[in-house]
């Protein structure tokens, strides 16, 4: 039996992991609730952030800053993305617009090792995060937990924008009817390409987070990807809550299981996707919304 | 007919045999070398399987690799263990395993449809990779892949021959990738593949017309699923190795990308893509500086091609030929637009003056509800459908008619209630066994099958008439049964469509179109026809048309019509149900319902209520 250390450890890596996903996978559930489909290049947006963090980071000394341009770059990236190619596939059918996302994410990812080589390079953590807490039980990384909180600052951000702002409450009439929102006389097509910014915005920012954990290197946004998309199948696609929920049971089940062995941890998160599929094929707290 | 007969000498079999035969000579030539073509084979054979799932019947997976990489690390363990000394046998028992892996896969992935299907064969792309990496390394050699597979030996009675690499292992994949290019060719070409086509075209329609989709769809994932699986195995007895990277996301997007840019739906598109992509990563690697580069390049131009070229290389090139094939050959001769009959011309239809069919009921509803969570569409609904009558359901909008018509039909599931067709209990079947009892329903908009000629939407209804929910008949030639087009042109002929039976629905005019929505519900000899709201759109002239064919129709057999045109429900019903709110609010005779206060105050709008103090 592992000892109770480990356990409060593998519990607090967990959460923390969890909190990632569900910052990825919440900019994943934003972008398909208003534009109604699923961004393949989500994961490359996440390296995309991560370089962007990493560079920053090298030039100024500060975590912090590399925190803002991380996010704001990829945000912008997002923007232009939708301005320049996403827009022309709101008309086709989902199968084309899953395939320009996945084709963008290719040439994202390969212009990211054309430029800065395939090597993984490793970030320091800032200054803040050295160290390690005795939580009495066990030790624990500073950053991770950290991380945590950064991470949930971060999702509470992105809940005060969808609930509490009159973007959100746009975004959220769009999920619901985007007809009647453009003729409410809403400019519609501007408020999509601010939401793909958003949802680009937090792939950016979680991927300069978990920079110094994973290390940066070009394709280290495919595994996040389709953990992600684990995440939105528990949770439900399309919602929020659903995300966060589902961001942290993935979290869980990948560091608890790891404890045990984690040779077997990847496939029993897979597994439980699985599991969830065949009770609950809309997800815990999916609505049938746009499929 | 001469000119199609001088062009059958060159089909795409030959024209695939022929070009395979010269490559070995053409290649030089052109600087492609024997490992460049093989290793395409390869991928071709992988895509065609593919294609079938993704061109054909329009399921997008992300996941492939995982029968790719099961039926390669089977075959290769099978063979490198020393299990099996046959590497024929090996193959198959790969092979086999990717089918019955496939089967489990999809039948968990097929539950969803869409995005959610690619994000889950995604996951379990990964999954199978993540299997292959840590919990069955000691099989797999995990990250080391399985060195040392033998190269392909082929037992001539008695003489075992060994396929030495180079051109002589083009010839072995050429061989294997050719017979697979037939099988496939024939599975598209078979009554078979043209459910697998109506699934792509119009995935809604096809249950309505009585084919089980979710069995079709199932069975051309296991398709694809044995296709991955023998060009896995060949992959390790090509390089005498098998890679892990068979298992990667890598590997699954590669073959994405390879049959888009080659041109989906055309079978040869993967090999073409694949081609491009092997072929341009060998040029580009010979330069240091570049070298990386390829993936980079053939992700731009992915992109360039989806966005601008959706058919891709193959399918872009076959759409030319069609245009100018069409512009040397004239249209057919029935074709040309001025000598469209607007009229279907029926019998000159009778004002229907039958009294209110007294016949046994053919349809009994008791007490039907549908609900969404808190809203109630339709509340409680009882009523009877006489055998031979035609009953009108009308009703202010919102009134629920809609959705009780789709209960009844069986596209949506009742929440309470029971509904009983000719005595037999059908509350809970779907619209696959509804379809088959006898009942049909067109659709208020239309719900064609785009990519089929106006024939070929007949047809494909007439198939499940004929094979039922679901029939595995890939090797049977479809245009082998005349009676099946036959029957197709008796219905096209009974809406005035016949002259339009080789057109593109597309190029149909409104009015056609919706004519031909009826054609489709027809094919299976409806006993009980639904329908919603047929004149919906049409201009004046097409109406009064409509309400003589309608009036035919409902001679031949019972029909449950929802209509907002009071002129054409007042002379067409024998007898009206009038809803309000999901309730019935009135029902009797057309001179009933005409004279009933209730119904006048509905249509008013309540009056009284609202009149101002």
């Amino acid at each position: 039996m592992p000892s109770l250390g480990l356990f409060l450890s593998q519990l607090f890596n967990g959460l923390a992991l969890g909190a990632l996903l569900a910052l990825v996978a919440s900019g994943l559930t934003i972008i398909f609730g208003t534009l109604g489909f699923v961004n393949f290049a989500h994961g490359a947006l996440f390296a995309f952030g991560a370089y962007a963090g990493f560079l920053t980071y090298q030039a100024s000394g500060s975590f912090i800053l590399a925190l803002v341009a991380g996010a704001v770059a990829t945000g912008v990236l997002g923007l232009l993305l939708e301005w320049g190619l996403i827009r022309r596939y709101y008309d086709r059918p989902p199968e084309d617009q899953i395939l320009v996302t996945f084709g963008i994410g290719i040439v994202i990812v390969e212009s990211l090792r054309a430029i800065f080589g395939g090597l993984t390079r490793d970030v320091s953590q800032p200054s803040w995060g050295n160290g390690i807490l005795n939580l009495h039980y066990f030790f624990y990384p500073t950053y991770r937990l950290e991380v945590l909180g950064i991470a949930a600052l971060a999702l509470f951000a992105l809940y005060l924008l969808i609930y509490w702002t009159r973007i959100g409450l746009i975004v959220r009439a769009g999920i619901e009817d985007p007809l009647m929102v453009r003729m409410l006389g809403i400019r519609v097509p501007r408020i999509l390409t601010l939401v793909f910014g958003i949802g680009a915005l937090a792939a950016g920012f979680a991927g300069v987070v978990d920079s110094p954990i994973i290390s940066v290197a070009p394709d280290m946004g495919s595994r996040v990807l389709v953990e992600s998309f684990v995440v939105v199948v528990i949770g439900g696609l399309g919602s929020f809550p659903g995300a966060i929920i589902g961001g942290l049971i993935s979290g869980e089940i990948l560091s608890l299981t790891s404890m045990i062995d984690p040779a077997y941890s990847d496939v029993a998160l897979y597994g439980v996707m699985a599991l969830v599929l065949f009770l609950l094929p809309r997800g815990l707290l999916g609505t049938e919304g746009r499929i | 007919m001469n000119s199609s007969a001088g062009r059958r000498a060159l089909t795409p079999e030959r024209i695939m045999a022929i070009v395979l035969l010269a490559l070995p000579w053409l290649a030089p030539l052109l600087h492609v070398t024997a490992d460049v073509l093989t290793r395409s084979l390869i991928w071709g054979l992988f895509g065609l399987g593919f294609d079938i799932l993704f061109g054909f019947t329009g399921l997008l997976s992300f996941g492939q690799a995982a029968f790719y990489g099961a039926g390669g690390f089977i075959s290769a363990w099978l063979l490198t263990s020393h299990t099996v000394n046959s590497v024929a046998l090996a193959l198959l028992i790969g092979t086999a395993v990717a089918a019955v892996y496939g089967l489990i896969v999809g039948f968990i992935s097929l539950r969803r449809v869409g995005i959610y299907f690619a994000m889950i064969t995604l996951a379990f792309g990964e999954m199978s990779f993540f299997l292959e990496n840590s919990p069955l390394s000691a099989l797999t050699g995990g990250e080391n892949g399985l060195p040392g597979v033998p190269s392909p030996s082929i037992d001539l009675f008695g003489h075992v021959y060994t396929v030495g690499s180079g051109w002589q292992m083009y010839a072995f994949m050429a061989v294997i990738f050719f017979l697979g290019y037939v099988i496939a060719r024939r599975i598209i070409r078979s009554p078979y593949g043209m459910v697998l086509r109506a699934i792509r075209s119009n995935p809604r329609r096809t249950p309505a017309v009585g084919h089980d989709v979710q069995r079709y769809k199932l069975s051309a994932f296991v398709l694809a699923a044995i296709y991955a699986g023998l060009a896995g195995g060949l992959l390790g007895l090509f390089q005498g190795y098998m890679p892990p990277d068979a298992f990667s996301l890598d590997t699954s997007g590669q073959l994405v990308l390879s049959t888009v840019i080659g041109g989906r739906g055309t079978l040869i598109g993967p090999l073409i893509g694949a081609f491009t992509w092997i072929d341009l990563r060998d040029t580009l690697q010979q330069f240091p500086a570049l070298g990386a580069s390829w993936k980079l390049v053939f992700g731009a131009i992915f992109v360039l091609i989806v966005t601008l070229f959706r058919r891709g290389i193959a399918g872009e090139i076959g759409a030319l030929l069609e245009r100018r094939r069409r512009a040397r050959e004239p249209l057919a001769p029935s074709a040309t637009a001025d000598q469209r009959p607007s009229a279907p011309a029926p019998a000159p239809a009778p004002q229907r003056v039958r009294a209110a069919a007294q016949g046994p009921a053919i349809l009994e509803v008791r007490n039907v509800a549908k609900r969404y969570g808190a809203f109630t569409a339709v509340a409680d609904i009882s009523l009877e459908v006489r055998e031979g009558e035609l009953l009108a359901i009308i009703g202010p909008n919102g009134a629920g008619k809609s959705t009780l018509l789709n209960v009844l039909a069986g596209d949506l599931e009742a929440s309470a209630g029971r509904i009983a067709f000719q005595g037999s209990d059908i509350t809970r079947e779907e619209v696959i066994d509804v379809c088959h009892r006898g009942i049909s329903k067109t659709y208020q908009i239309n719900q064609l099958f785009p990519d089929f000629s106006v024939c070929e939407n007949v047809e494909i209804a007439v198939l499940a008439h004929e094979r039922g929910r679901f029939r595995a008949d890939c090797f049977r030639n479809l245009s082998a049964d005349p009676s099946r087009r036959a029957k197709a042109e008796t219905i096209l002929e009974k809406l005035g469509l016949l002259p339009f039976a080789d057109h593109p629905t597309a190029e149909m005019s409104y009015g056609e179109k919706r004519r031909l929505e009826i054609a489709i519900a027809l094919a299976n000899d409806p006993k009980l026809l639904f329908m919603d709201e047929p004149l919906a759109g049409m201009s004046p002239v097409e109406r009064a048309e409509a309400v003589q064919l309608i009036a035919a129709l409902a001679a031949e057999r019972t029909v449950v019509l929802v209509e907002h045109d009071m002129d054409a429900v007042f002379r067409l019903a024998d007898r009206i149900v009038v809803m309000q709110n999901g309730v019935l609010l009135a029902e009797g005779t057309p001179e009933q319902i005409q004279n009933d206060a209730d119904v006048q105050q509905a249509y008013l709008g309540g009056v009284d209520e609202h009149e101002p103090a």
